[in-house]
């Protein structure tokens, strides 16, 4: 392998027309580097949603009520309805693969003006009452502070828990707040706490401008009576989300006099469900990456063999004389083979490291960018070293492939004819 | 050396057969000096490339040093041709990118003798044919004489027991070609048997035996007074 007059060889028959042999390698050079880099962008796609989302509770589903879909039980179609605080217990005692339940209320919203005071300052956000079980689902950072506790339901305290940017904006970031109160919707409330989302998953507006309640006190402060509005449920383990769901949305339809089959009463989104869609979307982008990537190297790698056919032409008489002088049709097909396994990975690593070098380029300008925590959907597009090792044994695999068809040219080479004169 | 009986020999393109040896009969004894002769289609290089081990026959024997050449595939047929033969080409069939000495040391490459080794004794050769000096010369940088002489010692290299020259002087003026004789003469006088294919009666004068070859068999075998005779001849001519 490490024979230097075979190099030399491979060296000359390569280097006699360089711009040919040039060419020939930009193909498989193409090929690696448009793997490399759409495999490397797709990893890009799939970190940055994922980052984003990894954290959620993905055993988790969301329902909601809606105006009903079918008659029934003398109610008419249409008919407003509502989940309520009895819903939670009656759920938890007869849905035993039910883990966690968590109900949710909206208060007044961040576009509605203005809704929260400190003392000169005010600002407007979302207002939500929630469960000590919700950041078990959909996890905050603790900056400061404690979350909403059982107590605070069982006395519905007037309590509050604000989101970082609550933080910034009203105590303008360098007030401890713990302990002050702020004033929502014309009620005070102490703050407890500050939290910042740790995914980018949000419901009815961004974790860090809202502000969180008990859920007990904020049905009783602003006249919800025993109203849920939104309903959190995780399933428990080795428990198919869609189980859970189904039960659920069962029992809840039943105590409400809704018709079984009414699909509209009662929505709900999957997690898991929607988990698995996107998993196989970065699946169908990754064969989709593949596909393409290993059919531009098949084009290169036919260039590489077709110009091993050209160079096995060429050759034919030095060929004809090496049989003569009793080179083995082995030394033969081995140094055909060698030429194209050459050709092909010293242009398909060119490819490779230009490629690598390329994702890196662009992985240091993302890193460069401040943090907003704005929608960066796109994060370290990067290849694993499988995917390196993997292209390098398909570079192989190709070269050998590109050489057999040549180097059976050449063992047909009869030495005989190989030296007629023309 | 060489015994040849009853050689048959066709060339099959499409539906025509071409039958050129047509029941050959030959004997050629170690360390004879031989030039084959013959008008173009008399077959000659189809048998030079029987003798050298490039070619199969249809019919008939050919034994060479004791040995039956048959059914022998190409890797057999390599080791054969590089342990037994060396060949000498009329338009040399240096390989370009290689010097001189690299040239030369080929065969030995094939018998992968290490390249230490082989380009010690490729220098002994050179040295022998008065090459010395243009070991790491490139075959484009040597004249036509410089570069049979280079091609004479890659075919002895391997201590071959024939040399096969085909047409050794073709390509050379009268002058280098008397030169490249005398250096195949040497070669004969050291005891390896040289058969030299060639359409040019004072080159086929010098050697020591003449065969002609006639319509696929041999026409006529010249030797000893008969040759002297001839070389009148060709003198005359």
């Amino acid at each position: 392998m490490f024979d230097l007059d075979r190099w030399n060889e491979i060296w000359h028959a390569l280097a006699k027309n360089k711009v040919r042999s040039l060419l020939t390698a930009f193909g498989v050079f193409w090929g690696i580097f448009m793997l490399i880099v759409m495999a490397g962008a797709s990893n890009g796609l799939k970190n940055g949603i994922v980052e984003g989302v990894a954290k959620f509770a993905t055993n988790s589903c969301f329902m909601w009520s809606q105006q009903t879909g079918e008659p029934y039980k003398g109610f008419k179609r249409g008919r407003q309805w509502n989940m309520d605080s009895d819903d939670l217990t009656y759920v938890l005692n007869n849905v035993p693969e039910v883990e966690y339940i968590s109900p949710k209320n909206f208060g007044s919203r961040m576009n509605g003006g203005p809704n929260t005071i400190y003392g000169l300052k005010t600002g407007s956000y979302n207002v939500k009452g929630d469960y000590p079980e919700y950041i078990k689902i959909d996890p905050y950072t603790i900056v400061q502070g404690r979350w909403i506790n059982d107590m605070d339901i069982r006395d519905k305290r007037k309590v509050c828990v604000i989101g970082e940017k609550v933080f910034e904006q009203m105590f303008e970031g360098n007030k401890n707040p713990l302990g002050e109160y702020l004033k929502i919707s014309g009620v005070y409330y102490q703050v407890i706490g500050i939290v910042r989302p740790e995914t980018r998953i949000n419901i009815n507006g961004r974790a860090e401008e809202s502000i969180f309640l008990p859920f007990t006190t904020m049905q009783q402060t602003y006249n919800m009576g025993n109203m849920v509005h939104f309903l959190a449920v995780t399933a428990k383990k080795g428990v198919p989300v869609s189980v859970v769901e189904e039960k659920v949305k069962n029992i809840i339809k039943l105590r409400h006099s809704i018709a079984p089959t009414d699909v509209q009463a009662l929505n709900s989104v999957n997690i898991e469900k929607e988990f698995q869609q996107m998993n196989g979307l970065f699946i169908g982008i990754g064969i989709l990456t593949w596909i393409v990537g290993i059919g531009t190297l098949m084009a290169g790698v036919i260039g590489v063999s077709n110009i091993m056919l050209v160079i096995v032409k060429e050759r034919t008489k030095e060929i004809g004389v090496q049989r003569a002088l009793g080179a083995s049709p082995r030394t033969i097909i081995t140094q055909i083979m060698l030429e194209s396994v050459a050709l092909t990975t010293v242009a398909g690593y060119t490819g490779l490291s230009l490629g690598v070098a390329l994702l890196e380029l662009v992985n240091q300008v993302i890193e460069r960018q401040p943090k907003t925590g704005n929608e960066v959907f796109f994060q370290h597009p990067e290849v694993s070293i499988s995917v390196a090792v993997t292209a390098l044994m398909v570079l192989i695999l190709a070269g050998l492939f590109a050489g057999s068809i040549p180097a059976k040219r050449a063992l047909q080479i009869k030495p005989i004819e190989a030296l007629r004169e023309e | 050396m060489i015994s040849i009986q009853d050689l048959h020999k066709s060339y099959v393109t499409g539906t025509n057969s071409l039958h050129v040896l047509k029941g050959l009969n030959l004997e050629i004894e170690e360390g004879e000096f031989v030039s084959i002769m013959g008008s173009s289609g008399s077959g000659k290089s189809t048998l030079l490339n029987i003798l050298g081990v490039l070619d199969d026959y249809d019919k008939g024997n050919y034994y060479l040093s004791g040995k039956r050449i048959w059914g022998l595939n190409e890797t057999q047929a390599a080791i054969t041709r590089n342990a037994m033969i060396g060949f000498i080409f009329q338009s040399f069939n240096l390989i370009s990118f290689k010097n001189a000495m690299e040239n030369v040391a080929l065969p030995l490459y094939y018998q992968k003798v290490s390249r230490k080794k082989r380009n010690v004794i490729a220098m002994e050769y050179l040295d022998r044919l008065g090459l010395k000096d243009w070991a790491h010369h490139l075959p484009s940088e040597l004249s036509g004489g410089q570069k049979q002489r280079v091609a004479i010692a890659r075919a002895l290299i391997s201590n071959p027991k024939i040399i096969l020259a085909d047409e050794p002087t073709g390509a050379l003026d009268s002058q280098t070609s008397l030169e490249v004789m005398d250096i195949l003469k040497e070669v004969n006088d050291q005891g390896i048997t040289v058969i030299i294919v060639t359409h040019e009666h004072d080159i086929a004068a010098l050697t020591r035996k003449i065969i002609r070859l006639k319509d696929g068999v041999i026409g006529e075998v010249i030797t000893n007074g008969e040759l002297q005779m001839y070389r009148d001849r060709v003198k005359q001519e």
